[in-house]
Parts: C-alpha cells; structure tokens; sequence
C-alpha cells in the first residue's frame, strides 16, 4: 500500500466507498451476502458472557475515574423519544445538554441531541453555535414497519431540518427472515439519503435493536451487514423494547467494528443504547471499548451512549468527586 | 442424639432495599454478650453500604410517604404482631445484649412491641395535632398539614438495644419517613433481627435499612450526604454529634440533638420525636360563592 493513502479511513469519509467496493463481491447477490453473513465464525456465548463480565470487574478509581466521568458525558446522546415531546422539553434538554451542570463550568458538554424527525428544527435552533450534534432517528422508529420511500422521506426530511446525525432502524423483519440484500440495500438507500446538496452528509448510525435478533451469531451478522453498507455508526437498541445494550452485545458490535477495521481499513463507531443508566455502567462499556478496540475509539466521534437518565448520575458522580459529599437527585435537573 | 449434633450458628446481615446484604466491604466483628462471651459476628458496614441505603431508603420515600396514614398504621400494628411471634427469641437477645435477667428482659421486650403499637396507633392522628385550619383575613380555607420530611438518617442509642432503637425508630417511619439506621456497636443482634421481622412483614423493602458497625466511621458519611434529609443523633458521643451537626448543616438537614442527660426509654416517650421529622404545608383555598 502506497504511504500516501492512511491506512485507515473513516467510514463517513470519502475514501471509505472505494474501500467498500473491494468487498462488492460479497454483496454481489442474495445468495453471495447469505453466504458471507453465514460463513462468519460462530459466537461463542459462554465466551463472550464471560470476557464481558471480566471486563466489568476493573477498579477505575479517583483521577481515572473522574476522567472516565467527563469522557462518559461526553459522549452521550442525550435522549427524548416520547410521544409527549413538547418543543419546551426539547429546549429543555438541550440547554441541559450544552451545560449538563450549571453549578460548575468545568463539566463537558454532550455530543449530541438526540429527538424525533419533527423536533430536529427546533433542537437545532436551541443548540446554535454550540457544537453539539442534533441527531434524529428516522425510517420509521422504532419499529421501522414502512415502505422504503417512506422510510426515505423520513430521512430526507430530517437531515433537510438540519440533523447531523440519522439513527435509523433496520428492518428486522427482513433479517430474520433471511432477506438480507433488501436490508442491505435499504441501509444503502437510507445512507444516500442522508446526503446534503452541498455534497457533505449525516452521519448515519444504524441500529440493530439486539433485543429481537435472539441470537449472537444474528448480531455479529448485522454488524457485517450494516457496516458493508455504509454505516457509520453500528447502534445496539432502541430503547424501546424488553433488552436493550447489554455488556456482551455491545463487546460483540465492538469485536466486529475491530475485525471490519482488519479487513477493510475503515473504522466504524459503535452506540450502545437503553438500560444504560449508571456510572458504573458506562466506565464498565468504556473499559470495553479500551480492551477491545483501544483509545483511539474513546472520543465522541467513536463511541457514544444513547441515554437520558445516565448522565444524571454521572453528574452526581461527578459532584461527588469535587465536593467529596455524596450528591442526591435535588441538584440535577429532572426531565 | 443431641450431644453430637453441631451447632447451626446464625450469620447476622444487614438490611437494605428489603434485601439482607453482607457488608460491600466483606468485613464482619464479634459481638459479645455482657459478660465477654462471644455471640455472633456481625457485619461491619462501610461508606458505600451506607451509600446503598440511602439510595434504598430514597426510592422507598414516594410509595411509603404516599401511602394513606391509615394504612401504614395497618402496616406497622402487623410488625408488632411479628414482633410478638418472635418474642423469645427477642428476649434472649435483649438478655445476652444487655446482661439482663430473663424476666427483666421479657419486660424490656414487651414495652418495646407495646410502644411500636403506640406508634402505629399514632400514624392517622398525628395531622391532627400538628396541622390546622387557620383562621385567615379573607374568604379562604387555610389549611396546614404535616408531611413526612424524607430519607432520615437514625444512630440507634449505644445502650438499648430494642427499646431504645423501637424509640428512635419507630416515630420515624409512622409519619412517613424512610429511615437509615446505625445501630448500637456493642449490640446490634436485636436490630438485625428486628430487620427480619420487618422484612417478613408487609413493610416495603427500603422503608428501613439496617446498618450494623461504627457510628464513627459511616455516620459522617449519611451526615454529608445530600440526598438525606435529616438525621436522629441520639446514638453519638458528645464530639461525634457536633461533628456530624457541622456536616449536617451542609444540605441543611433536620438535625435531632442528643440528649443531655442519658435518655430514660422506659418513661413515657412523648409526640417530641413524632414531630421532629414532620414538615408543614400550608395550602390557601378559596371558599365557594
């Protein structure tokens, strides 16, 4: 490989598409992407359970701890997908989340808003000259029952709003039942929409929803499938059903991410999403993430949580840390 | 028969979210009966049980405080009637705790389930001495009632075992409190075992959590804590209350000073320590055309 080409690309970037194309034959057909998806190594459960349980057990303590704390926040999309979103709770959340803890000036700023297609006007009004993302779920979320155009304009719509980001849904009905070119090229399809006129684009972030695939082997094959198709971030869960991130799941999708990565040269980010709702939680995931992938996926732009009530108690960590009295939900905003 | 049988000792935990838990920390101390001899091992709480009790304690508030006066009254007379079933086995160790007689501690038994019953009885009768319809210049109802103040931290006295800790604890739930107990260092067996009682009775899991070790070494940790509301100092020394007073008044927590002199339990207990964790609401209303 010549110097000059970076060994490796970003997956929004604008190498990542020649990189993918070295892969085509594997989705060339139905027959040829059944064929890959199924001839990936099987998971080994007992395995797995267990590395990410190990994992879990490290000891991350005072200046690790406080820097695991702020890295934690941010990297949180902070979240409100309710039927009962108002444009004041929005606001709400992302004045929250440009300032999480207005008592101390110091604490990070989230990485992104994360709200349906129709508030993303008004997210993207209340974080101006912020820096912080507004990312939209679309494709009919979450259960992603829709035809294709509809799916389509939900996306068009959204980034035409301004999202930065698109968190859409696969169509798990199509996984399961074998389908996998049509969810292929429905992710190809969603990506393209995606793109803005002046030729940049959302970033796209797929999601699985783990909980409904039942079996390891379906999710590392997901990952696969999402990632040959262009996904820029792989997402376990909607939050909206029974399971949602578990630590194994995620150590699978960051497993595939590091093995996609070998064989192609283009780097995927990984959100794990729902149930996460402790600091001790999300330093479990971060140590994941370290041991598995390493440090240069502990950014924001690598690695995200999709949460709402975790950065509550990240806050109260984090007050705790400072002032060295245990903090209570009366000093955090409730939303 | 009997001779070769080996003993089946008790391992003593704590009581936390309606759970008996080791201490996080894995430590445990010996407990001994007033003449030296060793009882049990108890767990010696730390920082962080304390941590989870509060936070046990604080998710129980909504459903206990919310629940109607007249029901938590039900709930407790029930405790007293688990008590009650447990009765010898209270006596004895309110006997090996305190070095009293066997029918010196029966009495101390059943005047600490009977002031438990006094308690419960106290529950929907409380607003009534302590609130008021106040008469106003205008044409409004002006009501004040009394509400529970929160997640009270309690230092169970060092020196009665049962009635002191039925004494001190006992008022706090009744008005809808949850509470966080430190129990006596020297003798904390009845403590534990009264968290049985309450944890086979219909009180909800958090409503009282059980610690058994220092006061020195976890109390200042409740005292400083944000998230509690107040704090019963009765079991701490002289130096350790005001030591906790001082970080108490961080988050300004309700703070019940010790007694001057040594408490009496046996005597009369009074509405002092129904009413030292109420808060009062005062609701304006206009009256109807």
């Amino acid at each position: 490989m010549p110097q000059s080409i970076p060994q490796t690309v970003p997956a929004h970037g604008p190498d990542a598409a020649a990189r993918l194309a070295s892969m085509a034959d594997v989705t060339a057909s139905d027959a040829a992407l059944r064929r890959f998806l199924h001839g990936l190594p099987g998971v080994d459960a007992v395995g797995l359970e267990g590395r990410a349980a190990m994992l879990g057990t490290r000891s991350i303590k005072t200046t690790a701890k406080a820097y695991a704390i702020d890295l934690a926040i941010s990297m949180i999309d902070l979240t409100t997908l309710e039927g009962a979103d108002t444009p004041g709770k929005v606001r709400a959340l992302c004045a929250k989340g440009v300032s999480p803890d207005p008592t101390d000036r110091t604490t990070p700023r989230v990485a992104a808003i994360c709200v349906y297609p129709d508030m993303v006007e008004t997210a993207k009004a209340a974080l101006a000259g912020s820096g912080v993302h507004v990312a939209s779920v679309a494709t009919a979320f979450p259960a992603g029952r829709a035809a294709l155009p509809v799916k389509l304009a939900d996306t068009a719509d959204a980034v035409a709003a301004g999202a930065d980001e698109i968190d859409m849904v696969i169509d798990r009905g199509a996984f399961l039942a074998g389908r996998y070119l049509s969810v292929f090229e429905e992710i190809k399809a969603v990506k393209q929409a995606c793109a803005r006129e002046d030729g940049s684009a959302a970033h796209l972030k797929v999601i699985f929803e783990n909980g409904e695939l039942s079996t390891y082997d379906n999710i590392r094959r997901a990952s696969w499938l999402a990632m040959l198709a262009g996904a820029d971030f792989i997402k376990t869960s909607t939050g909206k059903v029974a399971v949602n991130a578990t630590p194994p799941g995620t150590l699978l999708m960051l497993e595939a991410v590091r093995d996609f990565r070998a064989a192609t040269g283009v780097q995927v980010g990984v959100k794990p999403a729902g149930g996460i709702r402790t600091s001790k939680d999300a330093i479990k995931y971060l140590v994941m993430v370290n041991e598995t992938l390493g440090e240069e996926w502990l950014t924001p732009e690598w690695f995200r949580f999709g949460a709402s009530s975790l950065l509550n108690d990240l806050l109260m960590q984090r007050q705790k840390l400072s002032t060295g009295r245990y903090s209570g939900p009366d000093y955090v905003t409730v939303d | 028969m009997s001779e070769s049988r080996l003993n089946v000792l008790k391992t003593y935990k704590l009581f936390v979210g309606g759970k008996f838990p080791r201490s996080e920390s894995g430590r445990v101390y010996e407990v001994s009966d007033a003449k030296g001899n060793w009882l049990a091992n108890a767990p010696l709480a730390s920082r962080k049980d304390a941590r989870d009790a509060v936070v046990a304690a604080r998710k129980a508030f909504g459903g206990w405080s919310g629940a109607t006066a007249y029901n938590r009254g039900q709930v407790l007379y029930r405790v007293a009637e688990m008590l009650e079933g447990r009765r010898e086995q209270f006596v004895r160790e309110v006997a090996d705790a305190e070095g009293l007689s066997k029918s010196k501690a029966a009495a101390v038994v059943d005047s600490g389930i009977d002031r438990w019953v006094w308690y419960a009885g106290w529950t929907d009768k409380i607003g009534q001495i302590a609130g008021a319809a106040n008469p106003v210049a205008g044409p409004y109802f002006n009501l004040s009632t009394t509400e529970p103040t929160g997640v009270v931290t309690v230092l169970a006295p060092q020196d009665s075992s049962f009635l002191g800790l039925i004494s001190v604890l006992a008022p706090v739930i009744a008005t809808g409190n949850t509470a966080v107990v430190v129990t006596s260092y020297e003798a904390p067996l009845p403590a534990l075992s009264l968290a049985e009682v309450l944890a086979t009775s219909d009180v909800p899991g958090g409503v009282v959590n059980v610690l058994s070790g220092k006061a020195s070494e976890i109390a200042p940790h409740l005292a400083a804590h944000a998230d509690v509301n107040a704090i019963d100092l009765t079991g701490a020394d002289a130096d350790l209350a005001r030591e906790l007073e001082v970080a108490a008044a961080e988050n300004l927590k309700r703070v019940l000073r010790p007694a001057v002199t040594a408490e009496d339990w046996t005597a009369e207990p009074g509405t002092e320590r129904l009413l030292a964790f109420l808060e009062t609401k005062t609701v304006w209303h206009p009256i109807g055309v």
